[in-house]
């Protein structure tokens, strides 16, 4: 799955018996075995309610709840991975729902237009948060925020409310599927392959996992250490414009408050580092990103399922993130000794 | 004091242009009207001094400062005599709390970014959860005093300012002060030297718990009790630290200079109000001159001479 497993698993060849057990220590594993005990306990817990746990309207459910957030968080992981973070998508999902619902306005005709106009501005939001970064030198957390900050102050000044009108046509974009499989969670695992094959079979791949792990050495081994996390950043804003333009589609219309509602920016993060991804990069994948996502969506439907207080879930969640991490650093520090 | 200057500096020429859009700044009321409505930022600044300066991120005191606003409204309930001991327990819970991030960043290595976010998350919803959405009660008017009353002309809050600002600069001075900026600037090599590195980080939490815990008492007193009071605090505290020359990632920086910055940034607020920048295009103005502040500091750097980590391997 990611560069670690496949660099290991030569010298690991010696110790094919216990081939099984080496490959649990990864995260990714432990974060899908953990998806695996939830989904069972969710599913124990649900029934013992009088309910069913997986209905086609649940699945559907976790596969509607997670698509956004899958989309930000595998940007998110590019973005880690490189050593870096992007505290700014939140904004620029409001600002990209917007733009696009702006540019749409009910007309089928102007909906190219306004992709390629959604796009582009995430790209030039990345470009900038990837320049003041590497030109700069302001550490990522204070640029982005930064970033994040006059996104919030050009739509706050500009927007009180949902404004703009998405046509019927996209909004099937949001609400369409085929069979089980909404059309949005075949655009998340669209954006995660893409994602997956960058990462780790493509040059640009290696070279981010190597400037997370350790971009002095990165650089002087020859990689233009600045290039790679400014495309790193490029990228997280293009996948934040794609959710924006999801949401829009959700909503039919744009709305500025779409993405700090969600919470995208601290909680794709959470996500991400759920799926063992290292918070200071050059370790992790896309696939446990998949994961964390998939685990904080379960989680969601079951307390949905259940009933339970929303405040709730949040004390939860908070919980089970600290845990997740804790337990990964614990098998981390068990391979070093 | 000389890595202060730079963004004293800055400060002495955003007062000077308050003073001209607005002469009333001048006077002792006017100046110690803005003292007042700063000293909670700076006095989360010093606290969150301590933990950037040891290598980690405190991201919980937001929700610190709003789940101790609405604790000390509920128990408090307009009781007078119920002031002290809510006061105390608030500051335990502080403490408390500085406490569970420092030991689970330290002793179970989860990143403090992570932790604290997760404390954010677990504050947030507890509060909520316990109060069913919207704070209730109400705070005593012995409770308020500190953030709305004074001894004579001089605010109670710039008194407590000024005894934060003092213990922040002799901690600093302390051993403590020594060892924490050893940790942050090598943890590898202050622990080799037998700093005790994980009690040095637990305490730098608990002082930034602490410091969430005063702040909230002055701004309940100030501002009164919403779920919203300490919303952003977080980010406005780690940008008025950075703004004060602190290397994120620990090592290098002043408590002054963060205090300093933290005055900054209020300065900078109440400039952007008295020149009439329309509310949301504040933010705006605030992003753009954060990132231009921290990237002239960063910018300027290699010209003056402070060695940095990997320098030292370089002169060897």
């Amino acid at each position: 799955m990611n560069q670690l497993v496949r660099v290991r698993r030569p010298a690991g060849r010696g110790e094919a018996r216990s081939g099984l057990a080496a490959r649990l220590r990864e995260p990714t594993q432990v974060v899908f075995l953990a998806l695996l005990g939830l989904i069972a306990v969710g599913w124990v817990l649900v029934a013992f309610d009088g309910g069913q746990f997986l209905t086609m309207e649940s699945v559907v459910g976790i596969q509607q709840r997670s698509a956004a957030l899958g989309i930000v968080a595998i940007g998110q992981t590019l973005a880690i991975l490189a050593g870096s973070l992007d505290l700014s998508v939140a904004y620029l999902i409001s600002l990209t729902s917007l733009v696009a619902a702006e540019i749409m306005a009910g007309q089928d005709g102007n909906i190219l237009p306004a992709i390629a106009a959604v796009l582009a501005i995430s790209a030039l939001v990345g470009l900038v948060n990837g320049l003041v970064i590497t030109r700069l030198q302001v550490h990522a957390f204070i640029a982005t925020l930064g970033v994040a900050l006059i996104i919030k102050g050009i739509v706050d000044h500009l927007y009180d409310g949902p404004a703009g009108k998405v046509p019927e046509s996209f909004q099937l974009l949001g609400y369409s599927r085929i069979g089980p499989i909404p059309i949005s969670a075949l655009l998340w695992a669209g954006v995660a392959v893409v994602a997956w094959f960058l990462l780790s079979r493509t040059r640009l791949g290696y070279r981010i996992y190597a400037v997370g792990g350790n971009e002095e050495v990165a650089r002087l081994s020859g990689i233009r250490t600045g290039r790679v996390i400014v495309i790193t950043h490029v990228l997280c804003s293009l996948c934040a414009g794609i959710a924006g333009l999801l949401l829009a589609s959700r909503l039919g219309a744009g709305a500025p408050t779409v993405g700090t509602d969600g919470g995208y920016d601290l909680e794709s993060i959470a996500a991400v580092v759920l799926g063992g991804t290292a918070l200071a990069g050059g370790k992790g994948g896309v696939a446990g990103t998949v994961g964390g996502v998939l685990l904080l969506a379960v989680l969601d439907t079951i307390f949905n399922q259940l009933e339970v207080n929303s405040f709730v879930k949040d004390v939860v969640r908070g919980v089970v993130i600290v845990i997740a991490v804790a337990v990964y650093a614990r098998r981390g520090m068990r391979r070093s000794q | 004091m000389k890595r202060a200057l730079p963004i004293l500096a800055v400060l002495v020429v955003l007062l000077a242009a308050i003073a001209v859009a607005n002469p009333f700044f001048l006077e002792p009321a006017g100046f110690l009207a803005f003292l007042k409505r700063a000293a909670p930022l700076v006095i989360l600044a010093a606290g969150q001094y301590f933990v950037i300066v040891s290598g980690e991120f405190d991201l919980s005191v937001g929700s610190l400062v709003t789940a101790e606003v609405v604790i000390a409204a509920r128990l408090i309930d307009g009781d007078e005599s119920a002031t002290w001991p809510v006061i105390a327990l608030l500051i335990v819970i502080g403490l408390l709390v500085g406490l569970v991030n420092g030991v689970v960043t330290t002793k179970l290595r989860v990143p403090s970014f992570i932790v604290t976010l997760g404390m954010l998350l677990i504050l947030s919803g507890a509060v909520f959860l316990w109060t069913g959405g919207a704070p209730r009660g109400a705070l005593s008017e012995g409770f308020r005093v500190f953030g709305r009353g004074g001894l004579g002309p001089v605010p109670w809050s710039v008194l407590i300012l000024l005894a934060v600002g003092a213990a922040a600069i002799w901690l600093m001075r302390a051993d403590f002060g020594k060892t924490l900026m050893a940790t942050g600037d090598n943890e590898r090599a202050a622990a080799l030297s037998g700093v005790r590195v994980d009690r040095a980080k637990i305490f730098a939490f608990m002082l930034s718990g602490l410091a969430a815990a005063v702040a909230a008492i002055l701004l309940g007193g100030f501002a009164g009790v919403s779920a919203q009071v300490g919303q952003g605090l977080e980010f406005s505290a780690i940008t008025a630290v950075v703004l004060g020359g602190v290397v994120l990632g620990g090592g290098r920086g002043s408590v002054l200079a963060a205090m300093a910055g933290a005055f900054t940034l209020e300065a900078l607020f109440t400039l952007l109000n008295l020149y009439g920048i329309s509310g949301a295009l504040e933010f705006t103005v605030q992003g753009v001159i954060i990132i231009a502040a921290v990237a002239a500091g960063a910018i300027r750097l290699p010209w003056k001479f402070t060695p940095r980590k990997g320098d030292a391997h370089a002169a060897s």
